[in-house]
């Protein structure tokens, strides 16, 4: 079993390539840029008559989504099969947990069938970072989202979203709007926009939506959204999460589109060429009026086309991340044995 | 060993490619050059012989055969063909034949855009070290190296050809 310290954080290997996703803590910005880099590249293959290459032939990719998703699954099965990987996705929440299989069972099982990559979404934070950490540290574990911690790959996908429209991070206004307290996509955008270098990064929403300690992140706070959206080049709405929400947080949606709905008139106290982003299902007429989300500005279809080319860049250089460890695992151990010899 | 000076290699390359193609009734090429060394050789190539046309430029790294033991280059580019390859004579060019894996790569990759009418390869260099059945129609020159002597293409202008050092293993 591979113990984590500081000194080599559990997704990276000894010469610092990623080897497992988890989440966008602790990730050095030359990474983050690379994954923006590889996956700006996919971007051509997927506009191609073939949209296949053949970098992960032979491997099988295994997501494994405790918690239902649609577009996340889907963009992450694409992924995979556009790097010609085998992939096999369960839906463990309807499958044999309910028949009593634990975590463990269910994990040691797809092991055995002998999986390279395991893509997971789980309800709990942290699940992903105990399966790459306990459970199998030699296969690539990339987190698909679990609890209300991270969500990398939507984090990156907003990332190369950003990039492509604005060129870089250096003198941009990002506002992330909404609940935050329950996303875990603020989370990993907040971490993501800090690390790539956005001077002003503004959270907006209600204080009730607002997490304890959000101020550790480096962002700036508004419970107000004029004045928040005030000369912003990007919006990042986020959705309401209605089934997280166990009650006394918010009077009632129409209260919150009221105060926090992002609306064509709103939408003009930011600059005139702003984005507007959303990491989807969106709620029209609760976090955004529908003439926004499909409006010129709104550039919400295509975070789901750049969200396949992300997951490619993840996929392929975690496998090669693991690749190469396992290799300098083999060498060390010809070395203590030569070592052993003498 | 002393290595060719690039610019010395060109005409020659440029009336040999000529000839092939005249040779096979190909009167509109389309050339497309392999990153990066590919791409200048290519540049020049068309300037040599006078031809204004548009390069095709294409990254393998997603086609390579050596992805589980190396890993994928940190530094890929999209590929970009801003012609068709269904039913063309194409031109590939390369900097340094050496394995043949790179070219073996550059062809997979070409036919996933399409089914080219023929493809003419042209190497500045050719190491003579071939693993693959792999021949080039056109070379600048070719050279036998010691088994751990390497050369590098550095360019874009002048092009000029380096010692490598050696490999570490």
């Amino acid at each position: 079993m591979t113990p984590t310290d500081a000194k080599r954080p559990l997704q990276l290997n000894d010469q610092g390539q990623l080897r497992h996703f988890l989440s966008l803590d602790g990730l050095p910005r030359e990474l983050l840029t690379e994954i923006l880099d590889t996956a700006d590249s996919f971007l051509e293959v997927g506009a191609r008559a073939v949209k296949k290459v053949p970098l992960l032939r032979g491997k099988t990719v295994c997501n494994v989504f405790f918690e239902n998703s649609t577009r996340t699954r889907t963009t992450f099965e694409l992924a995979a099969q556009r790097l010609s990987a085998d992939v096999i996705t369960l839906n463990v929440s309807t499958s044999s947990t309910s028949k009593g299989e634990t975590l463990l069972d269910t994990l040691r099982n797809l092991e055995a069938m002998a999986a390279d990559i395991f893509v997971v979404r789980h309800a709990d934070s942290g699940a992903a970072h105990f399966i790459a950490e306990h459970v199998c540290p030699d296969m690539a574990i990339i987190n698909g989202g679990d609890g209300r911690h991270s969500h990398p790959t939507q984090g990156m996908l907003d990332m190369l979203t950003i990039r492509r429209h604005k060129g870089s991070f250096e003198n941009l206004s990002v506002a992330i709007v909404g609940d935050i307290l329950h996303s875990r996509v603020a989370r990993s955008n907040m971490l993501a926009l800090k690390t790539l270098g956005c001077p002003d990064i503004r959270v907006i929403g209600p204080k009730t939506l607002l997490p304890v300690g959000i101020e550790q992140y480096g962002v700036n706070i508004y419970t107000d959204l004029a004045e928040g959206l005030k000369d912003v080049d990007v919006v990042i709405m986020l959705r309401l999460q209605r089934e997280r929400m166990t009650g006394g947080l918010l009077p009632s949606e129409g209260e919150f589109y009221r105060l926090y709905g992002l609306t064509s008139e709103r939408l003009k106290l930011a600059k005139p060429d702003a984005l507007v982003m959303h990491p989807g299902p969106i709620n029209r007429g609760v976090e955004i009026e529908s003439a926004v989300a499909d409006g010129p500005q709104s550039v919400i279809l295509n975070q789901v086309t750049y969200g396949i080319a992300i997951r490619m860049a993840v996929l392929s250089m975690a496998m090669s991340g693991q690749t190469t460890q396992r290799l300098l695992n083999q060498e060390a151990q010809a070395n203590k044995a030569a070592e052993e010899q003498n | 060993m002393k290595l060719p000076n690039p610019a010395e290699l060109l005409p020659k390359m440029a009336a040999a490619l000529n000839e092939h193609l005249a040779n096979r009734h190909i009167s509109e090429p389309r050339f497309i050059g392999i990153h990066t060394g590919g791409v200048w050789v290519a540049q020049a190539l068309l300037k040599e012989m006078g031809r204004d046309t548009e390069l095709g430029i294409l990254d393998v790294s997603f086609y390579r055969d050596d992805f589980t033991q190396n890993g994928l280059h940190p530094q890929v580019r999209p590929s970009a063909l801003p012609f068709e390859i269904e039913g063309q004579h194409l031109v590939l060019v390369d900097d340094v034949l050496m394995s043949g894996r790179t070219i073996r790569a550059a062809l997979n990759e070409l036919f996933d855009y399409g089914r080219p009418a023929s493809v003419t390869l042209v190497n500045l260099l050719d190491l003579n070290s071939r693993e693959l059945p792999i021949r080039p129609d056109v070379v600048g020159a070719t050279l036998e190296l010691a088994p751990n002597e390497r050369v590098k293409l550095l360019g874009p202008a002048p092009l000029t050809l380096e010692h490598l050092a050696p490999a570490a293993h």
